[in-house]
């Protein structure tokens, strides 16, 4: 397909339908990294209770994918980052796309109906609300094609999120004791083993921003810091060692991974915000080629 | 740990003896309610639109499709268990409004809901979190539904199950709370570790 013939409302359409299907599919499918980890994870644990949570994620990965149905009926608020190329030639049309694309993957998965509008109190019944889906930008000079990823912010794993502003006296001590703090009281109802994501940064939007951006890196990889890297492996090796286990029955190992993002901070301020996901960790990456081609990156070998 | 099987409506008498940590499979009438349908029914003190007394309760707000050849109109695609915590501000009161005589959910409960297992004979239990196709798969029907008005997470369906689990006893009759026990467990082992951390993470100048 040649983008030159295309119009905008062709390329809208086209648009929609690969990120209604990648939508879809990504309620029912969780990524390669997610699933080897969580295999990993399910081997190293041998007592009973360990052994009835792995075995049943399982069997429900299977059977979601036998029966062609979402993983976890909570499909989550849905959320898209999109980093998008300043030359891709369909840049007027991405937000209505994604929006549309939101609006007939509930229909198709089906997606549960969870966009409540704020004041009104009223669920809309299509997942469509005042800024939902939610939409980050990144503007990626230079390129002309577009990588998004979604998420599905389930309710249960979104519950332990918060973001502070500490004194800087308060020092990395009190970013440690926070995240534990999280993790291992409200975290054991959020469908453990979970992936932490933590943010650094000079105020709470920033730091809140980036824990959320913490959980869309795959798992495995590292803070581009050393000293980051290093304290990234000595909280997930201490929560290991508080040994929540999955569905928080208690186990040899605690999470998925510890991931941190951080940004410079003000002299005077050291915000710290923590995210956390859901061992259903609904998170995808998909390219989109300026001539509407695509691939899908989190899922090997998947053709939509 | 004993394995048992019950059937709504359930007896004091079925649950009293079981202990944290047991399994329970459940087969009968399992009707969801969360935020909303605690709030109606305590908060607001309106009447439940379903008699409760005996049976379970499922903390959950699945994803149901319209289906014409169902008799409610409606078949289950997915449906696991919500948060329990959420519901903890009203579920002693509601407990002793309905008559429920279980409750099933994720994660713990606190020492109100504990307070009111013990007084009513209820048992609060976690099915496998995230695992909703395994639990859609247990229900053999879906009945019909109330208070639709709430949206489909909120509203109450009720949902005929057969072997409905695996459900692991969290909160007993007698008083005993799986997870706050695992809490304070956790709490204890994190104070040494968060030390340890804490002695090579000072970045400071
Ligand atoms: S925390 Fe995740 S797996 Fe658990 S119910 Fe919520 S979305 Fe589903």
């Amino acid at each position: 397909m040649d983008s030159r013939f295309l119009t905008a409302s062709d390329a809208k359409a086209r648009l929609t339908d690969i990120v209604a299907s990648f939508t879809d599919y990504s309620s029912k499918h969780l990524p390669d990294d997610v699933v080897e980890r969580l295999r990993e994870m399910s081997e190293a644990e041998h007592s009973e209770f360990a052994r009835i949570i792995y075995d049943a994620m399982f069997e429900n990965m299977d059977m979601a994918n036998r029966l062609d149905r979402p993983v976890c009926q909570d499909t989550g608020l849905v959320q898209y980052f999109v980093r998008v190329g300043t030359a891709f030639p369909y840049m007027d049309v991405i937000e209505g796309a994604l929006q549309e694309a939101v609006l007939q993957a509930t229909q198709s998965a089906p997606l549960r109906q969870n966009a409540v509008e704020v004041f009104d109190e009223k669920n809309t019944g299509t997942n469509i609300g005042y800024r939902v889906p939610w939409i980050e930008w990144e503007i990626v000079p230079g390129r002309d094609d577009i990588e998004i990823y979604m998420y599905m912010a389930g309710g249960g794993c979104s519950l332990p999120g918060m973001a502070k502003v500490l004194m800087p006296l308060e020092g990395y001590e009190g970013i440690v004791r926070f995240v534990f703090d999280r993790v291992t009281t409200l975290g054991i109802n959020a469908c453990p083993p979970l992936l932490v994501g933590v943010g650094i940064a000079g105020s709470a939007e920033v730091a809140a921003k980036l824990s959320k951006k913490a959980l869309l890196r795959t798992i495995g990889s590292e803070n581009p810091n050393p000293r980051g890297a290093m304290l990234e492996k000595q909280i997930r090796d201490g929560l290991d060692a508080v040994g929540i286990g999955p569905g928080g029955l208690t186990g040899a190992e605690s999470v998925m991974a510890v991931h941190i993002e951080h940004a410079a901070r003000h002299p005077a301020t050291l915000a710290v915000g923590i995210s956390t996901g859901c061992w259903a960790h609904r998170r995808s990456r998909i390219r989109i080629h300026s001539n509407l081609e695509y691939e899908v990156l989190s899922h090997r070998g998947v053709a939509l | 740990m004993n394995k048992v099987y019950l059937t709504t409506p359930i007896r004091d008498e079925d649950i009293r003896d079981l202990r944290i940590g047991d399994i329970v499979y459940l087969t009968g009438e399992l009707i969801t309610g969360r935020d909303d349908v605690h709030q109606r029914a305590i908060k607001q003190g309106k009447a439940l639109p379903v008699d409760l007394a005996g049976k379970a309760i499922f903390h959950a707000g699945p994803i149901m499709q319209e289906d014409v050849s169902q008799s409610s109109g409606y078949r289950v695609i997915s449906v696991g268990p919500t948060t329990s915590m959420r519901m903890d501000r009203y579920q002693k009161e509601f407990l002793e409004k309905t008559g429920v005589k279980l409750i099933v959910g994720k994660g713990g409960m606190g020492p109100k809901t504990t307070e009111g297992c013990v007084q009513q004979c209820a048992i609060h239990t976690v099915f496998p979190g995230g695992c909703a196709v395994l639990a859609a798969e247990r229900v053999e029907e879906v009945e019909r539904v109330e208070w639709l008005d709430l949206g489909m997470p909120e509203a109450m369906w009720v949902m005929r199950v057969k072997d409905f689990g695996p459900l692991i006893v969290s909160i007993d009759t007698q008083g005993n709370n799986l997870f706050e026990r695992n809490k304070k467990g956790f709490a204890e082992k994190q104070e040494p570790i968060i030390e340890q951390i804490n002695k090579s993470v000072d970045f400071l100048h």
